[in-house]
């Protein structure tokens, strides 16, 4: 899950990491009274889930009253890339002489934790990692040693900060690797890390992750849960606990497994058709969740025709058959339907599924042939 | 011959006692597999249908001999119990268990390899592993893989693994060992791991690899399979219209940063040489085609 800049500031600063006062405001008038709080000048910022906030004119510069509420009206309701501004975040402005950036993420090759280091901060690390990849010093921190002070040094001074932020970088990537490691982060990155004019080094910007799966060790983690960047549809299969990703097709997909509902999506495009979503049901495919993945899709208003493939394993074919015919009865499905069973008993859950055939629900033998028909439905629908 | 397991590996399954680990422990020894033992701390001395619970591994291995151990515990307890089982003395440890936090997976890789060199993980969060008419360890249908050989596999997801094994078996082509290494982001056993054991192997004669979107591994797989595997080699990868940012299900399967593209993976195995299937159908049918002129 995604963190907002604040919250990731909130985070970081229940570590230890020094950043600058600032407040959440969800109106134009808690903006204008957390900037007379603060003190001017303030920065205006918009808080949404994407990259780009300031090109899109989304953080700003206000001197006094009149600006702060200028531009608190002007962000709030912006929308930046898909994502609207119903959040801000009013920050006392910084006086910056250096910009650094610093990470920490886990570093799937080598299994261990990489931490990224770099005197050009300010910019996306991505893009410095072309243009002058010597300028991001890396270590690879083994878990279960963690990261020492000694290291820690040999990493700032490898980096080149400039001479006056090194007690403060040492002492903030100390508390970052702990934040990183204590809050089950995916990513935890600072960029701009700044050296002020007054010689302090702080985090002037916060970009998390957290781990989803270690929500059971963080219980106040579930407030980041209602931000994520969902759809409606998103959204509605997330509250039925379903494996959803929204795409902008017209053919709806129903699969269960991660590999299978993938393999799905991406033969429905082999074959000239648009997905309109993955959606992984899981090892079995009981009535129950059959019922919702069909009430999720059926609300996709792109939807033309459905594709529910199907691998028996442990779950009989039968046992399948049964579940598809229950929750057809549950639920009044629009478009047309083409199913595709194979696996452990399929024959026999083929058998179970024949009398209830028409052109509405359509079944083929294999998962080429099942969505080719399901991709000539959707195109005989649009036209 | 198979990898990892053989009608000889001895069992012990953490979580006998939950309602996932009765169900598969039962239907694992069913199959033939020898399921020794189950643990539990508050209900040691007691059994599950027949097979004895104790409360730790080291217990288990001391009283029944069991060399493997296979986790169904939830994901919170899933770092103690794989060192648990570390240190009971098992060499080969399956979890199957899912929604294991990535920080848990990355400590206790790294702990093995550093204490307890000898002992091979594999999963968090895969279907296990089957070696067919010897040894099935975990949530694979036992009936679907055909025994024998010639042909390895090795698969980054579940339903697609079960979905090789049909196809094959339905062209009556057997299967050595297929191990599915599951879609974290830090899998106890890698693709070079199946690779390089497959190709030692004198019974497999072709290696199936399935890989998805997400991480390098497939990329590192192709690496090793250029300098170090004469077998035939056939793969296909999932996802290769995913879009970016989104994870597809398993935690690992997410393009970040535009790396762990499908593209770039099916690129990086045909350099290596190896046949790329667009879907698992042809995927299969292309084994069919290396089975037959072998």
């Amino acid at each position: 899950m995604d963190l907002f800049e604040y919250q990731g500031k909130l985070f970081f600063s229940r570590y230890g990491i020094p950043i600058s006062p600032g407040e959440v405001a969800f109106t134009v008038d808690e903006a204008v009274a957390a900037a007379e709080k603060l003190g001017y000048p303030v920065v205006v910022k918009a808080q949404v889930l994407t990259g780009g906030r300031g090109k899109a004119g989304g953080v700003k510069l206000a001197s006094n009253v009149d600006e702060a509420r200028e531009h608190a009206t002007n962000i709030l309701g912006l929308d930046i890339k898909g994502h609207v501004v119903h959040r801000l975040w009013i920050e006392k402005a910084s006086d910056i002489e250096k910009e650094y950036y610093a990470s920490f993420t886990l570093d799937r090759a080598a299994k261990k934790h990489l931490g990224m280091l770099s005197a050009q901060g300010g910019v996306e690390i991505e893009e410095v990692a072309v243009t002058d990849p010597d300028a991001i010093a890396k270590i690879w921190v083994d878990p279960v040693d963690g990261l020492t002070e000694a290291v820690c040094r040999e990493w700032v001074a490898a980096a080149k900060l400039d001479p006056e932020a090194t007690e403060g970088a040492v002492d903030i990537l100390l508390k970052l690797y702990e934040a990183y490691v204590d809050g089950d982060a995916d990513l935890c990155e600072i960029n701009p890390l700044i050296l002020t004019t007054e010689g302090q080094v702080k985090a002037l910007d916060a970009k998390v992750t957290v781990d989803d799966n270690a929500v059971f060790r963080h219980p106040d983690y579930e407030e980041y849960d209602e931000i994520q960047h969902r759809d409606e549809r998103e959204a509605a299969a997330h509250e039925k606990g379903l494996q959803y990703v929204g795409l902008d097709g017209s053919v709806g997909i129903i699969a269960n497994g991660a590999g299978l509902a993938m393999s799905t999506v991406d033969i429905v495009s082999q074959v000239g058709g648009t997905p309109a979503n993955f959606l992984d049901i899981g090892g079995g495919a009981n009535a129950d969740v059959m019922a919702g993945a069909l009430e999720v899709i059926n609300n996709d208003p792109k939807v033309q025709s459905i594709f529910i493939n199907i691998f028996g394993g442990i779950t009989k074919g039968e046992e399948v058959a049964n579940g598809i015919i229950t929750a057809l009865g549950r639920v009044q499905i629009d478009a047309p339907i083409v199913i595709r069973l194979d696996g452990t008993n399929a024959e026999l859950g083929r058998e179970m599924l024949q009398p209830h055939l028409s052109d509405a629900l359509q079944m083929q033998p294999t998962m080429l042939e099942a969505a080719r028909t399901a991709v000539a439905l959707a195109e005989g629908a649009s036209k | 011959m198979s990898i990892f397991v053989d009608e000889n590996t001895k069992v012990v399954y953490q979580g006998l006692t939950g309602s996932q680990g009765k169900y598969y422990g039962l239907l694992n020894r069913e199959y033939g597999t020898q399921v020794v033992a189950g643990t539990n701390p508050k209900k040691a001395g007691e059994d599950v249908e027949g097979i004895p619970i104790f409360a730790t591994v080291g217990d288990a291995v001391a009283a029944t001999g069991a060399n493997a151990s296979c986790v169904f515990i939830p994901a919170p307890g899933v770092k103690a119990a794989v060192m648990d089982a570390a240190e009971g003395g098992v060499k080969f440890i399956v979890v199957i268990t899912e929604g294991v936090p990535a920080h848990d997976e990355a400590w206790f890789y790294n702990r093995l390899k550093r204490d307890y060199p000898d002992v091979q993980l594999l999963g968090p969060n895969c279907p296990g592993i089957i070696s067919p008419g010897k040894c099935n360890i975990g949530i694979t249908a036992g009936h679907i893989a055909k025994p024998g050989g010639p042909v390895g596999i090795v698969s980054r997801s579940g339903t697609l693994t079960y979905q090789a094994l049909y196809e094959l078996q339905q062209k009556g082509i057997g299967v050595t060992t297929c191990v599915g290494i599951g879609g974290d982001p830090v899998p106890g056993t890698t693709f070079i791991d199946c690779l390089s054991r497959f190709q030692d192997d004198p019974e497999t004669e072709a290696i199936m690899m399935f890989g998805e979107i997400g991480g390098s591994a497939e990329e590192e797989a192709a690496e090793f399979i250029k300098a170090n595997v004469t077998k035939p080699v056939v793969s296909y990868i999932a996802g290769v219209t995913a879009p970016p940012g989104k994870k597809m299900g398993h935690a690992g399967a997410i393009i970040s940063g535009g790396k762990g593209t499908a593209d770039a993976k099916m690129e990086a195995l045909r350099d290596a040489g190896v046949s790329v299937g667009l879907n698992p159908t042809e995927a299969g049918e292309l084994m069919a085609g290396i089975v037959a002129g072998l």
